[in-house]
């Protein structure tokens, strides 16, 4: 325990830690989807506070490692191209596609800029009038609302020269595949808070009843971990599978509903391929129709980059949470942040770098630093 | 990249077709957009996801998610700048 010692509320975490040992009677399997409650398990320690009983397992909640090297590939091509921006949030840089990273894309003639927001890539545009500036379009529901808003502003102020390339991906798709997965382990999950302030959790009830597994909307304070556990572990010990929501400071219902009014003016559900987890139905987000001329896929066409070459990288596995991190073969040895083979090594919201990061290396020795 | 990032709303933006404000987080002062909190006012704390605000928060939550970001992800706060 001596991570959580850091933390200003030390003295809660261990209650908490406290009722969950009293509340426990047999071994169960919790699953977090959030990169950000990743590595505050890890930071404090909140795996090692829980009673072995316990399994916390990594989802796939980090967005830049779900999304499909074939978009990377995609991106890579379309910066390259002549008049062509891409523009790009930081995170996405240092993810490898199958031939370099966005980051080592300029060496082979392409342009590429990492902005902050995409409404910065817009008046990039604005400012460019002679150049065709694509922005990145990645992420869950958080990031959803912003790319939206961005092309609803190219439209209104008349720039043509603005598309997206749209890999968004949603979360309750993703557990409703993983749930359904022959051989799914998970038995109860925590759902992100910061992602359900855009969403609500409205849409987590039919996924509760439909596979009786409770969800918990948890925050990401060791606190809120480990009371999102205690309230799973509760309901899994008594047979009840509803929606709590743990993370009730910021998360309604509904969430928020001009942000969900603008995902739904300018995206529709689709199929959307995820990496290691194939296509996902209803996975993801992609342009209306009446978006298209907006779309970078119908203004420069689709590029094909035909399949994933063989890696020894389990972030499929990882993903899905069949493995920790450090069951993976290369973790630690021939993967490591130097010299990363995957993309939950490289996004600094990755489960692998997680593990690095706060020194989960059974057969490494002690933690570094 | 699924953290908001919290920040103090410190001006409001004349109205125009797309509402935008000024706020400080992380020292530093940005504008960003209001579209999605209509409500917010001078004063109220906001989640920030990429340039747009998308919930409002009390003082006491920012200050928490802010200290959880700066122990998870600094990297996080540089971007913004
Ligand atoms: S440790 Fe490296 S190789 Fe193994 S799954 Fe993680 S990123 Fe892939």
């Amino acid at each position: 325990m001596k991570f959580v010692d850091e933390y200003r509320d030390a003295e809660g975490a261990r209650a908490l830690a406290e009722g969950i040992r009293r509340a426990v009677t047999r071994p169960w399997t919790i699953m977090e989807v959030c990169g950000g409650q990743t590595h505050a398990i890890m930071k404090f320690g909140i795996d090692q506070m829980l009673p072995g009983e316990i399994r916390v397992i990594h989802g796939p909640g980090c967005p830049v490692c779900v999304t499909p090297q074939e978009y990377i590939d995609s991106a890579i091509d379309l910066a390259c191209r002549r008049k062509v921006m891409l523009c790009s949030f930081g995170d996405m840089l240092r993810v490898p596609g199958s031939a370099g990273s966005l980051l080592q894309a300029p060496s082979r003639g392409a342009d590429v800029r990492t902005v902050y927001s995409p409404l910065d890539a817009v008046e990039i545009a604005a400012l460019n009038p002679a150049r065709e500036v694509v922005f990145f379009a990645v992420g869950f529901e958080t990031t959803a609302p912003v790319t939206a808003l961005a092309v609803t502003q190219a439209r209104a102020r008349g720039l043509n020269n603005f598309s997206l390339l749209v890999a968004h991906v949603t979360v309750p798709g993703a557990l409703r595949a993983l749930l359904g997965m022959p051989g799914n382990t998970v038995q109860g999950i925590l759902a992100a808070g910061h992602v359900c302030t855009v969403m609500g959790w409205h849409e987590y009830v039919s996924l509760a009843d439909g596979f009786r597994v409770p969800i918990v909307v948890t925050g990401f304070e060791p606190v809120d971990l480990l009371e999102g556990i205690l309230r799973t572990v509760r309901q899994l010990e008594a047979g009840r599978h509803v929606v709590e929501n743990q993370y009730s400071r910021a998360v309604r219902e509904f969430g928020n509903e001009s942000a969900r009014r603008l995902i739904d003016s300018v995206y529709r559900v689709a199929d959307c391929s995820w990496r290691g987890l194939g296509i996902i139905p209803q996975g993801g987000l992609r342009l209306r129709p009446e978006w298209c001329d907006y779309d970078a896929e119908v203004r420069f066409g689709r590029c094909e980059n035909g399949l994933e070459p063989e890696s020894e990288c389990r972030a499929g596995d990882v993903l899905r949470g069949l493995i920790r991190p450090d069951q993976c073969p290369a973790f630690g040895t021939r993967c490591h942040p130097e010299n990363p083979l995957g993309a939950p090594m490289v996004s600094s919201e990755g489960a692998c770098a997680a593990y690095w990061k706060y020194g989960r290396r059974s057969d490494l020795g002690s933690p570094a630093s | 990249m699924c953290l908001g990032i919290p920040g103090l709303l410190v001006e409001v933006d004349p109205p125009t077709e797309f509402a935008t404000g000024l706020v400080e987080f992380a020292g530093v002062r940005r504008r960003v957009s209001l579209a999605c909190v209509p409500e917010a006012v001078p004063g109220d704390y906001v989640l920030i996801h990429a340039g747009l605000a998308l919930s409002r928060i009390d003082e006491e939550e920012a200050g928490r998610v802010f200290e959880m970001i700066r122990a998870l992800d600094p990297g996080a706060l540089d971007e913004v700048r």
